[in-house]
């Protein structure tokens, strides 16, 4: 178990953006009226993209919204890791530290971060940045893997992972995906596979006649 | 090396439209009328035909698990749940079925739901796909806007798909903490029975299945149950998508037959231990969860569901870890003791101390800080959270631990005499108490 809490600091209130309202209310249709409570997950991640991160008054605004107890929502914004229950910086790294990556050279990518950033959760001088160590983030065959702002930056070296602080620092955006400008999850280099083109002419397309079908009574 | 025309996902590394058009044109959504039309006890019948084990893990047969719901809607309504909450360490192949080919997923949403007779069915994906979620809305929409699905489709099932998203937390790939999840509560395993066919998402009937096992069932049912079953060996049919990690020269995603050789996947597919084979030291075969198998096992083992239950591993999610000579493996496998310590939902006694403790007694053996009778009481307390638990969270934290003690004790007895050497001490023993 993680053991997380609530912020010792916190703001007096909260209300949510106009924005934020709508796509609440776009998620809670997506399931029974008396189940609107499904959609606490979704809901508290759209506080934190509107905030950075989620407060009480937030934990409690979306009680009144979801009309469910308070403790329940508190209870869920401290079991999901994902919600960050104190302010990070202006671009957080989810950096995965699990035993793939850490294969593929995660350990040097933490020193990068230390380095540059700081220690753990704790936000830069400039407020800028903040990072922090993640369980796996299932992008296992291009590890290493630091998810920047949610997307998924992938192949990383020290190098590369610096270059991109340095980007975001001169307030340029970075592009996600491989480092090192590999198709995907394909093997560097190109796949071997899915080369022939009869696959990819519309022949698939063309009407079939299933197999096996029962007999027409 | 599976033929090109015998795959099923023709747009694994997405360097082809995802967009419904072009998936379309690689055959989706063809003669799904023709499907739905036949009947859906001809599609529970091709699916047990076709031999598909549930690709999520468990491995237990498709067409079962969809017999096993209620043969007749009564008040309460059916559910589908695809499980995406893909987060076994090492896997990361539902990843791209949804960004690359998600409209085979949505398609096999309906054919599912259509057989199991559920108007609904909810995408769960884990928090941190937030691309994927992305590629799966863009999707959904297009379905609904062709009128493939939606209230009265083309198909003459009416039928909604709704993404939903986690945050974070491993547990929720457990189909239980899935619904529980879902139901917007702590994701915490649920006591079965009574089991989701009959109790599951708002305590209605519910199937949840693994993205790879719906996205495949549409074209099982274009080509035929034979043909998915002609591919790989009796019991351990059809293909698999398998994720290659690790000291490879070149890891990936590839879809294969089924029961193909681990040397033969590696080496045809992913350039080679990196080193050269020699080099090997190690391999997990199915995600973090299942017992590692030393490079001599390696050498002949297929990668199929029975081969690796003989070697007392498992294929798992066929997500395999690759570790050369230079790896630590008692570090390595430290760490996935730490993620189960902090993926543990805390629910169960023997999960929530055990794992802490496994994985300190485990960060200090890394170091040799520890006695060699602590390795048989680590083995006899893995031995304790295994199967002691609501869920298979526990087992999952004591197999890899198990795996390293059978194949590598003298490992880490060796690193204890060093480092006792090391000291010039002849015993340590750090008293270990719960957290």
């Amino acid at each position: 178990m993680s053991v997380r809490r609530l912020a010792a600091e916190q703001p007096a209130s909260f209300a949510f953006a106009s924005e934020t309202m709508e796509k609440a209310r776009w998620w809670m249709q997506k399931y029974p009226p008396e189940r609107k409570q499904s959609a606490v997950i979704p809901i508290l991640w759209l506080v934190q993209k509107q905030e950075g991160w989620v407060s009480e008054p937030a934990i409690q605004a979306i009680s009144d919204l979801l009309e469910m107890p308070k403790i329940r929502v508190l209870e869920v914004a401290t079991f999901y890791t994902m919600f960050h229950l104190a302010p990070v910086g202006k671009h957080h790294f989810q950096l995965c530290g699990t035993t793939p990556c850490v294969l593929r050279g995660a350990e040097d990518l933490k020193e990068v971060c230390k380095r540059r950033i700081g220690a753990k959760h704790a936000i830069s001088a400039d407020g800028l940045f903040s990072w922090e160590e993640v369980e796996c983030v299932g992008a296992c065959v291009n590890a290493p893997v630091v998810a920047i702002d949610d997307y998924y930056h992938e192949d990383l070296t020290p190098e590369t992972l610096e270059a991109r602080i340095d980007a975001l620092a001169r307030g340029e955006k970075v592009e996600p995906g491989s480092a090192i400008g590999r198709q995907t999850s394909a093997p560097d280099g190109g796949p071997k596979v899915l080369t022939d083109a009869s696959l990819y002419d519309g022949s698939l397309a063309q009407k079939i006649t299933l197999p096996n079908l029962p007999e027409k009574a | 090396m599976l033929a090109d025309k015998d795959r099923i996902f023709l747009n694994l590394y997405g360097n082809r439209g995802a967009d419904l058009e072009s998936a379309k044109q690689r055959g989706a959504w063809n003669a799904t009328k023709d499907m739905l039309d036949a009947g859906r006890d001809w599609i529970i019948q091709q699916l047990k035909d076709s031999g598909l084990r549930g690709r999520g893990g468990a491995g237990f047969p498709t067409g079962l698990k969809w017999s096993f719901m209620p043969k007749e809607v009564k008040e309460r309504p059916h559910y589908l749940v695809v499980n995406a909450d893909e987060s076994e360490p090492g896997t990361c192949k539902d990843r791209d079925i949804m960004r690359h080919d998600p409209h085979l997923l949505i398609e096999g949403c309906l054919v599912a739901s259509f057989a199991m007779q559920a108007h609904a069915a909810y995408i769960y994906l884990r928090g941190e796909y937030v691309a994927e979620r992305e590629a799966m809305e863009r999707a959904v929409k297009e379905a609904y806007e062709a009128k493939l699905i939606g209230k009265n489709n083309v198909h003459g099932w009416d039928f909604d798909v709704y993404i939903h998203h986690g945050a974070g937390a491993y547990i929720c790939g457990e189909e239980t903490a899935l619904l529980e999840s879902l139901e917007g509560k702590k994701g915490q395993p649920r006591l079965k029975p009574p089991f989701p066919a009959n109790m599951g998402l708002y305590g209605c009937p519910t199937t949840v299945n693994n993205v790879e096992s719906i996205a495949v069932a549409p074209t099982i049912l274009r080509r035929g149950a034979k043909w998915f079953a002609g591919i790989g060996r009796a019991n351990n049919t059809g293909t698999k998508v398998f994720c290659v990690s690790g000291h490879v020269n070149k890891p990936c995603n590839i879809e294969e037959a089924m029961s193909i050789p681990l040397k033969t996947l590696l080496e045809e597919h992913c350039g080679g231990v990196r080193g050269g084979w020699g080099n090997l030291k190690a391999v997990i075969p199915g995600g973090s969860s299942v017992r590692m198998i030393p490079a001599h096992e390696a050498e002949t083992v297929l990668m199929d569901f029975d081969s690796l239950s003989a070697l007392k591993s498992g294929l798992g999610t066929a997500a395999v870890i690759v570790m050369d000579q230079s790896t630590d493996l008692i570090r390595a496998i430290a760490r996935i003791a730490y993620f189960y310590k902090h993926e543990s939902c805390g629910q169960c006694t023997p999960c929530r101390e055990g794992t802490g403790w496994m994985w300190r007694v485990l960060e200090r053996m890394a170091k040799g800080e520890a006695d060699h009778s602590e390795i048989d009481l680590l083995l006899d307390v893995a031995g304790q959270v295994e199967g002691h638990t609501i869920c298979a969270l526990g087992d999952a934290a004591a197999w890899p631990i198990q795996g390293l003690i059978r194949h590598f004790r003298p490992e880490i007895e060796q690193r204890i005499d060093r480092y006792r050497a090391a000291k010039g001490v002849h015993q340590v023993m750090t008293p270990v108490a719960a957290e």
